[in-house]
């Protein structure tokens, strides 16, 4: 029976350094007045380096709570995370933002830019806090937006926006990309291309991508497929032929 | 529906306190704006309302007037004016005393009382002690100021010289007068309660002491409430001429009404200048508040009313809560008022002596207050709560469109590029929203320029004391003599220990008519090339005494509307009493007292009296001062002497006790405005960019650059707003100047340097105080609902 503590490795992947994540026995509760909610009850999880996981579930299953503790938003109540060997949940505050800063990759569901910053200058607020960053202009050609470098938030499409976050979340070569339903405010065309250009980066530079989503046919390109659901790992299936974007539909 | 308006109402309450520290930096603006009203206006008619029932229950005469020596048989012709209801004969004059503890003698004045111990008019209060009795006429009642900054009670002796005899005389009473609620000493600005002392003593007694046997020198009356007062004076004025008259006058020239009408005159203007200046930044605050809660809540908007709340329920909604607000405020200030204004009045009592204290607020101060501050919130708040009303229910509840930007003008000037991606977008985000930056930096620029024009009160009364006291005097000490006396004089002061240079002036009683305008004044003559005492144009420059014609000081020239060239007719009050032509030859610039100047050899020819001086200004050793007043005192030539530095420490204790509280409770309420401005400024900054700010959190920025970004446009604003908060306190300053000029002194328009850095650095304090709340908020950016939202 699959359930709480269910794991299930691939051969020759147990390696520590493989593993960009390391999850074991990870518990949230939170405490809203006089009743606790579960959000996360004991996940067990390894995410080996450079592949596109989609992490499937329902509202409420705990997905997004997951990917808040492991983008290092959050604090487990308990169980650990460890990054690469490193242990998340001993970092204070500041060495959390440190931990974002240079290897993180955000992507939201409402693009979240700054309004008052053109696309290159979005991109270029993040590339200026990394170590080895791409120019703004590489990230952005990346994601196919070339010709709206100078354009204000307000003057782009949804799916625009989008590429232009994940040209931001890409142009300082994280090590994790983190997205939260990248494609639940975009209509499916627009979708795909921002799901072509999270693919053509995780190829191209190896980054490890985290996509949750509620939208199954997703899952159809990723590497690996993680469902969760009341706050346990409910399956881990690995897709030994993901599809390409384009051929998605829905 | 009773149901869900309680649940509204509940919703109210909650926003409220989720906004609270806001609600109490804007209540106590509000405050601010009312406590001053109720304060200024309340202390203004208290002290009015106190001062008119003492002059009515002790019988204030409404006019007074001197003379040589009268027959007490003209009291009857006096009384038979039209007109007149009460008539008062006295004997008054002046007395000089030995205090121990002071080097110079002692001025006092000295009025008669009538034997029967009823006095028709200008009753004294007796606080300690009683009446002197007919039979013994060494026994003097004492005012009180004088005898508590001289420890003197009943059984006390004091030595005097009483027309030019020495007296022993016995304290028997402590007593206060309607007439010297300030008692000024004759050619004095304001009181000096060490140096000058008001004593009564018996009818007889003064009879006998000035040779007034069946005689009188003092005179008032009491006019009925439709008789015209100038029509009276001019028929006393008839009846006293032969006896050596010198003009009656009414309250308006008494000294101790005139300097009690000038002091309200200030408080009045307190009123109308600050409160409203204090209402409109109010008034400004609330506006940006309401006006970013209710964007806020634009989805509950839209939901309120697609449960069919109409839009003006939904407007009351929000006009509630403005209204809560401003309650609350113009409670706070009712308080705070009350109290600040119970405190000024005791304050102000017991400066100006007075028997007792009304401390009396109507409720049309309190309704006047409320109901301008209300309307104030009010006209702030419609604006945002009449996008509420207007917006429908399908609007309200999509998400706004995102905040657009577009390339400003710096950026076509490539001039952004200096600023780096943090620069760039505070200054988008300040200028996408032009209006509030605006409304932000004006804010801030009133509460500097507020700050401003009420520390510089502090520079200007420091620079009108400084000028007139030491620019203009160069005298250590003023003589002046019981008669005129012949120019040998200064030869026989020379001669006194310690003195270094004598100059002689001359002081004669006047009226000075221009058209309608006409002013009763002491015209001083001084001589050409006189250099102790020196006079000062419009300008600002020293000037020569033109040896012809008139000069008056700027306040008396304004008080007559007379310029250079004018034609003045001056009725002179003493001598041959003539009344002559002269023109105006000049106007100086003085900022205490009201003057008027002639050269001395001019003037003694107009009175006619030959070439004589009426006192002298010497300058002295200062440590020959004990010899100089010992003999000095013991001249019965000399009726007084005032040293200059004492005089000048009066006045200036004088402006600290009056104008100094009232001043720097005005800085306590404009800093109070300054840090309310910038605290809200601050947060509502925070709310509007709060989804903004925690995104950069978890993109990887710090706490610290986070918070950067935030205070970065703060900072910006009062930068900007500093200068321009620099100039309006300037002009601010100079309609205060305008304000404040009263007959007693008027304020220079001096902005010290230092003023400007004192009110900035109050700012920029009130800046970083508010920017380290709002930077402490930062931290507790919920990083994760934020990704959740939609903007």
């Amino acid at each position: 029976m699959p359930g709480a503590g269910t794991v299930i490795e691939s051969e020759g992947r147990s390696r520590s350094e493989d593993l960009t994540f390391s999850i074991r026995g990870l518990t949230k509760v939170y405490h809203m007045g006089e009743t606790s909610v579960h959000a996360l009850r004991g996940v067990d999880l390894d995410l080996p380096a450079g592949e596109f996981v989609v992490l499937l579930g329902p509202s409420g299953s705990g997905k997004s709570t997951l990917l808040n503790i492991v983008g290092g938003l959050d604090r487990p109540t308990d169980g650990t995370v460890s990054f690469r060997g490193r242990t998340l949940g001993d970092l204070s505050e500041g060495a959390l933002t440190r931990f974002r800063r240079d290897h993180v990759g955000f992507i939201f569901q409402f693009y979240n830019l700054m309004p008052s910053l053109t696309a290159r200058e979005n991109v270029g607020l993040v590339a200026e806090l990394a170590r080895n960053p791409m120019t703004p202009e590489e990230a952005l050609a990346l994601v196919g937006l070339t010709d709206w470098m100078d354009h204000f938030p307000a003057q782009l499409s949804g799916g625009q926006q989008q590429r232009v976050a994940v040209a931001r979340a890409v142009a300082k070569r994280p090590e994790v990309l983190l997205c939260d339903e990248p494609t639940g405010a975009l209509d499916s065309e627009t979708g795909i291309s921002v799901l072509e250009a999270l693919t053509g980066i995780n190829r191209e530079l190896g980054t490890t991508t985290i996509v949750i989503t509620h939208n199954v046919v997703i899952a159809d390109m990723a590497d690996r497929v993680v469902t969760i659901a009341d706050g346990v790992v409910h399956e881990v299936r690995q897709n030994d032929s993901p599809k390409k974007p384009s051929e998605l539909a829905w | 529906m009773i149901r869900l308006l309680a649940i509204l109402d509940r919703k109210l309450v909650r926003d409220l306190w989720h906004i609270r520290g806001q609600v109490l930096a804007i209540a106590l603006v509000i405050a601010a704006g009312v406590a001053t009203m109720v304060m200024a206006t309340g202390t203004h008619r208290s002290l009015e309302e106190t001062r008119a029932a003492y002059y009515d229950g002790y019988r204030f005469a409404d006019i007074f007037a001197y003379a040589n020596r009268a027959p007490e048989a003209m009291v009857g012709h006096l009384a038979e004016i039209p007109g007149v209801a009460r008539v008062e004969s006295r004997i008054v004059d002046t007395v000089l005393l030995d205090m121990p503890g002071i080097v110079e003698p002692v001025r006092g004045q000295v009025l008669s009382l009538p034997e029967d111990g009823i006095a028709a008019l200008n009753a004294i209060v007796l606080r300690r002690g009683r009446l002197p009795s007919a039979n013994h006429p060494d026994e003097v009642v004492v005012s009180e100021a004088f005898a508590e900054a001289h420890d003197l009670l009943p059984g006390d002796a004091i030595q005097a010289n009483l027309n030019g005899r020495r007296r022993d005389l016995t304290v028997v009473g402590v007593a206060l007068s309607p007439e010297f609620i300030y008692a000024i000493a004759p050619g004095d600005f304001v009181p000096d309660d060490r140096r000058f002392g008001i004593f009564w003593m018996g009818r007889d007694a003064l009879e006998a002491a000035y040779d007034l046997d069946g005689a009188f020198n003092n005179v008032t009356l009491a006019i009925t409430r439709t008789a015209v007062e100038e029509d009276v004076i001019r028929a006393v004025d008839d009846i006293l001429r032969p006896y050596g008259g010198i003009g009656a006058f009414g309250r308006d020239d008494h000294p101790s009404h005139a300097f009690i009408d000038g002091e309200l005159d200030e408080l009045e203007a307190l009123t109308t200048v600050v409160p409203p200046i204090f209402l409109i930044v109010a008034a400004f605050l609330l506006n940006l508040v309401t006006g970013r809660l209710i964007d806020t809540e634009r989805e509950q908007i839209g939901l309120m009313k697609a449960f069919g709340f109409t839009s003006y329920g939904v407007g009351w909604h929000y006009v509630k809560l403005v209204l809560v607000i401003a309650f609350l405020g113009i409670a706070i200030g009712f308080a705070g008022g009350y109290y600040t204004g119970r405190g000024l009045t005791a304050l102000y009592g017991g400066f100006f002596r007075f028997p007792f204290l009304y401390f009396s607020l109507d409720t049309a101060t309190f309704a006047a207050a409320g109901l301008i501050s209300m309307a104030a919130a009010l006209a702030g708040a419609l604006m945002a709560v009449r996008r509420a009303i207007g917006l429908q229910p399908a609007v309200a509840m999509r998400p706004p469109p995102p905040a657009s930007y577009k390339r400003t003008v710096l950026d076509r000037l490539y001039l952004t590029w200096a600023f780096g991606a943090e620069g760039r977008m505070v200054l988008r985000h300040m200028l996408r929203w032009p209006l509030r930056s605006s409304l932000t930096a004006l804010g801030i620029a009133l509460s500097t320029a507020l700050l401003i024009s009420t520390l510089f009160f502090l520079d200007a009364m420091d620079e009108m004391l400084e000028l007139f006291f030491f620019d203009n005097q160069r005298q250590d000490v003023t003589v002046s003599f019981t008669l005129p006396t012949e120019d040998a004089v200064a030869a026989d002061l020379l001669h006194l220990p310690g003195v270094h240079a004598v100059e002689l002036f001359r002081s004669v009683p006047a009226r000075l008519i221009n058209g309608k305008l006409r002013e009763r004044m002491g015209i001083t003559g001084r001589d050409p090339g006189a250099n102790l005492t020196l006079i000062t144009d419009v300008d600002g420059f020293d000037v020569a005494l033109p040896s012809d014609g008139i000069v008056l000081n700027d306040a008396l020239a304004e008080d007559l509307d007379a310029r250079v060239g004018d034609l003045l007719t001056v009725e002179i009050l003493d001598g041959r009493q003539p009344t002559l032509t002269v023109p105006v030859s000049l106007v100086v610039r003085e900022y205490v007292g009201r003057a008027a100047y002639m050269d001395r050899t001019a003037l003694n020819r107009l009175v006619g009296d030959g070439q004589v001086a009426s006192g002298a200004y010497l300058t002295v050793d200062s440590d020959r001062h004990d010899a100089l007043f010992y003999d000095l005192t013991h001249s019965p030539a000399v009726e007084g002497v005032s040293r200059r530095r004492a005089s000048f420490e009066t006045f200036q204790q004088l402006i600290d006790q009056s104008m100094g509280t009232t001043v720097i409770v005005y800085i306590a309420f404009a800093s109070l405005i300054a840090i309310g401005v910038v605290y809200n400024s601050a947060r509502i900054s925070l709310s509007e960019r709060a989804r903004e700010l925690a995104s950069m959190r978890v993109l990887g920025f710090y706490r610290r650059e986070v918070a950067i970004l935030l205070l970065g446009e703060l900072a910006a604003l009062t930068l900007i707003a500093i200068p321009i908060g620099c100039v309006m306190g300037y002009y601010l300053a100079s309609l205060m100047v305008q304000e404040f000029g009263n007959d007693v002194f008027r304020l220079p328009l001096i902005v010290e340097t230092s003023t400007y850095a004192h009110a900035a650095i109050v700012v920029v304090l009130a800046t970083i105080l508010s920017g380290a709340l709002v930077a402490r908020r930062v931290a507790k950016l919920d990083l994760i609902a934020v990704l959740k939202t939609r903007d």
